[in-house]
């Protein structure tokens, strides 16, 4: 069943603020100044039309009233009403922007067929306020089309053909209708018309069902199938504590910190969940809310480990007249199975787990600190590796070539060093760094690193690297950026990169 | 009237066991090998890490698969350089967890925790200079940390001056010429460096050339300007 809310953003705003018979509009701001979004009947009638500049519509109707449009309120209603319409069947999706789809297959029966469960759900609709144009279909796309374009309250059987539907009801992008209307193709029927391969051909680069017609008639009839998210209600774990006396000493939040942690752990432990996210949130007498946000390496419901990580981050905690109120909620969770619980004696004796570690030195250090290298395909060194959080999965890649040599340590900057060479493309002899020099007694390359063309600028010099040793033993990687008269600037510098063994 | 006499000794607490060590042949990797070690290295060469690396791998148990820390401090990171992975040793470069803290005081902390974590192998420190946080009461936290649960802690001090410290093993190290490779002898060889342990709790102090030769340490004594004493001229792990 396919449900399409004819005035959804109009509608909110009428059982919100009361419904007025003045010509109303609904702005959205464009990059040419407030566009109509929606409008009411009275403005309707006054010529007024949605995606009209508000300066045109104004000229057309000078009285009219008009409010900024909220979208993102209009799709969380739009979620609520999807979970609210799953009394109708057993699951339901949305169809952004002003529409829903139920799953009512082997349903009917129970409103008594498929008129009634059409009847019930309007009267329903309209007990709420919300104008809607409904229909019933096999598949999800036909639904749609004939709740869009067909009669009131269509029930779509097997055998009635669906040619006389505009394409418009193919759910296609404007750009794509503009094309099918260009060609002479106004009917669903008229596609069937043409032969099959010629529009196979025509849009034989599209993939996105959007813009490709074929897809969205096989859809249509159910020749493919069409995947639907459906909206799942998830409900986020939340203990709060009310206080009778306002706090405003540093030892009692602890101690309902514990409080509240040792709640979460329980209600955690009851949906078999860990949290990854915590959100503290304290109210102060005076009405202002401060609130503390904890992320965890891995799933975790140790509530002396999370009390410990948050007592952390409220050292500059100011609590004015004092905290009244005290909140703990845990938006992002995830599934972690009973297991013996990870006691802070257990963990004095045995050591901590290594995501309890990594949490306790980002609470400290903060999240950039701690992480772990990953290697890059890139020729480049100091793009060969990339730095990943510690517990993130290693992904496949391929190793650096067995007979390369690279150093232990990589400065983090190359530093320029000052070279004498015999002869300019040569090897280098002595150098001086960081005020230091440097005799070379053995060197090994040069191992020619050229600039990756497809990312870089056409200026940027290949790199000559060479891994040298001087008199004392100490092991160096440098580099000579460009080459004599390579025509991309002077002379060849040379930089110091790395550290070897 | 007599009063029964009781031995001092029956209240001496009993002695933490040792390992057995034969003194005067014991050499780095023989066994004994330091939870606790500290070494002093400079900063504009890499010896100090590649030298802790060498040992942690050297007393490292066969198929160890748990992931190791390195801690730097941000001086320690400006003047250093920071870990690459293609050039780390093959067994420890998929296991890395990288610490970069602002200050050593972070440092110490994230050393710490590290040390009471049992799913790391070992960790090492880089801190540069001698900053005040690194005292000598922060070392016998370190000490008293690595005691009790048993991961061994490796700690760099870069451009350091030999202050006070309870680590169990104090090295000096810096850069030796390294061995001349087989084909190329024109090339930077096996990597080796002038190791000096000037101070140890179980051990006699002594200088060596230590190598890293396809990942395994051996050890040269240069006591006596002897490069190629037979005693110590084979790999380390075979005894």
């Amino acid at each position: 069943m396919a449900i399409w809310l004819t005035a959804l953003a109009i509608d909110r705003w009428q059982l919100a603020e009361g419904i007025s018979p003045a010509p109303f509009a609904l702005l959205s701001e464009s990059a040419h100044g407030p566009r109509i979004a929606a409008i009411n009947a009275a403005a309707r009638s006054a010529g007024v039309q949605p995606g009209a500049m508000l300066t045109d519509a104004r000229a057309l109707c000078p009285d009219l009233a008009v409010h900024p449009g909220d979208p993102a309120g209009d799709r969380a209603f739009l979620e609520k009403l999807a979970l609210w319409a799953q009394r109708w069947g057993p699951w339901s999706a949305l169809d952004p922007p002003d529409g829903l789809l139920v799953d009512v297959t082997g349903v009917a029966h129970l409103f008594g067929g498929e008129r009634g469960l059409l009847n019930d759900a309007a009267a329903r609709l309209a007990v709420r306020g919300l104008s809607a144009r409904l229909a019933i279909a096999p598949t999800a796309g036909a639904a749609w089309a004939l709740a869009h374009y067909g009669p009131g309250r269509a029930v779509h059987d097997p055998g009635d053909g669906l040619d006389q539907l505009p394409v418009a009801a193919l759910r296609l992008d404007p750009a794509t209708l503009l094309v099918l209307r260009r060609l002479g193709l106004k009917r669903v029927g008229d596609l069937s018309g043409v032969a099959r391969d010629a529009l196979a051909r025509r849009f034989r680069s599209t993939r996105a069902p959007g813009a490709n017609p074929l897809i969205r008639l096989d859809q249509l009839l159910g020749k493919v199938p069409e995947p639907l998210l459906p909206v799942l209600a998830a409900e986020m774990p939340l203990v709060q504590r009310r206080l009778m006396e306002p706090i405003r000493h540093r030892s009692l939040l602890d101690q309902v910190l514990d409080d509240l942690t040792a709640d979460m752990a329980r209600l955690l432990e009851g949906q078999a969940k860990g949290a990854r996210r915590l959100d503290l949130a304290l109210w102060k007498v005076d009405g202002e809310v401060l609130s503390r946000r904890l992320e965890l390496a891995a799933a975790s419901r140790d509530a002396a480990h999370i009390a410990r990580l948050f007592a952390g981050k409220l050292d500059d905690l100011d609590a004015g007249f004092g905290i009244e109120l005290a909140r703990l909620s845990a938006p992002w969770c995830e599934p972690l199975a009973l297991s013996q619980a990870d006691f802070e004696r257990a963990a004095e004796a045995h050591g901590t787990a290594l995501s309890a570690c990594i949490d306790r030195l980002n609470a400290r250090l903060g999240e950039d600190a701690i992480r772990r290298p990953q290697p890059f395909a890139s020729h480049l060194p100091e793009r060969a590796q990339r730095w990943l959080p510690p517990l993130a999965p290693e992904s496949a890649s391929q190793n650096e070539l067995a007979f390369h040599a690279r150093p232990l340590k990589l400065l983090d900057r190359a530093e320029p060093i000052a070279v004498l060479y015999a002869s300019p493309d040569g090897l280098p002899r002595r150098f001086r760094w960081r005020g230091e020099v440097h005799e070379i007694s053995r060197a090994e390359g040069p191992e020619r690193i050229a600039p990756e063309w497809w990312r870089e600028r056409g200026h940027v010099r290949l790199r000559d690297y060479y891994r040298i040793e001087d008199g004392q033993g100490r092991r160096y990687w440098i580099y000579r950026a460009g080459l004599a008269g390579d025509g991309r600037g002077g002379v060849p510098e040379w930089f110091l990169q790395g550290l070897c063994a | 009237m007599i009063h029964a006499v009781t031995p001092l000794a029956a209240f001496a607490r009993p002695k933490p066991r040792r390992a057995p060590i034969n003194l005067p042949h014991w050499r780095p990797g023989l066994g004994g090998a330091a939870l606790h070690g500290e070494i002093f290295a400079p900063a504009h060469e890499a010896s100090g890490a590649a030298l802790a690396l060498a040992l942690a791998l050297d007393a490292a148990m066969p198929g160890e698969e748990r992931c190791w820390l390195w801690v730097q401090d941000k001086a320690a990171l400006r003047r250093g350089g920071r870990p690459y992975q293609p050039g780390l040793p093959p067994a420890l470069r998929h296991r890395l967890i990288h610490v970069a803290a602002q200050t050593p005081e972070d440092a110490l902390f994230a050393l710490e925790e590290g040390l009471r974590c049992r799913d790391l192998a070992f960790v090492v420190g880089e801190i540069a200079g001698n900053p005040k946080a690194l005292s000598f009461i922060a070392a016998r936290r370190l000490s008293l940390a690595v005691e009790k649960h048993g991961t061994p802690l490796w700690l760099i001090r870069l451009d350091a001056a030999r202050d006070l410290s309870s680590a169990r093993q104090r090295w000096e190290a810096k850069a030796a010429p390294s061995l001349p490779p087989r084909w190329n002898t024109a090339a930077p060889g096996a990597p080796a460096w002038q190791a000096e342990l000037f101070r140890a709790r179980a051990h006699p102090p002594g200088k060596w050339t230590l190598s890293d030769e396809a990942n395994r340490l051996f050890a040269r004594q240069t006591h006596f300007g002897d490069l190629a004493d037979g005693a110590g001229d084979r790999p380390l792990a075979a005894g």
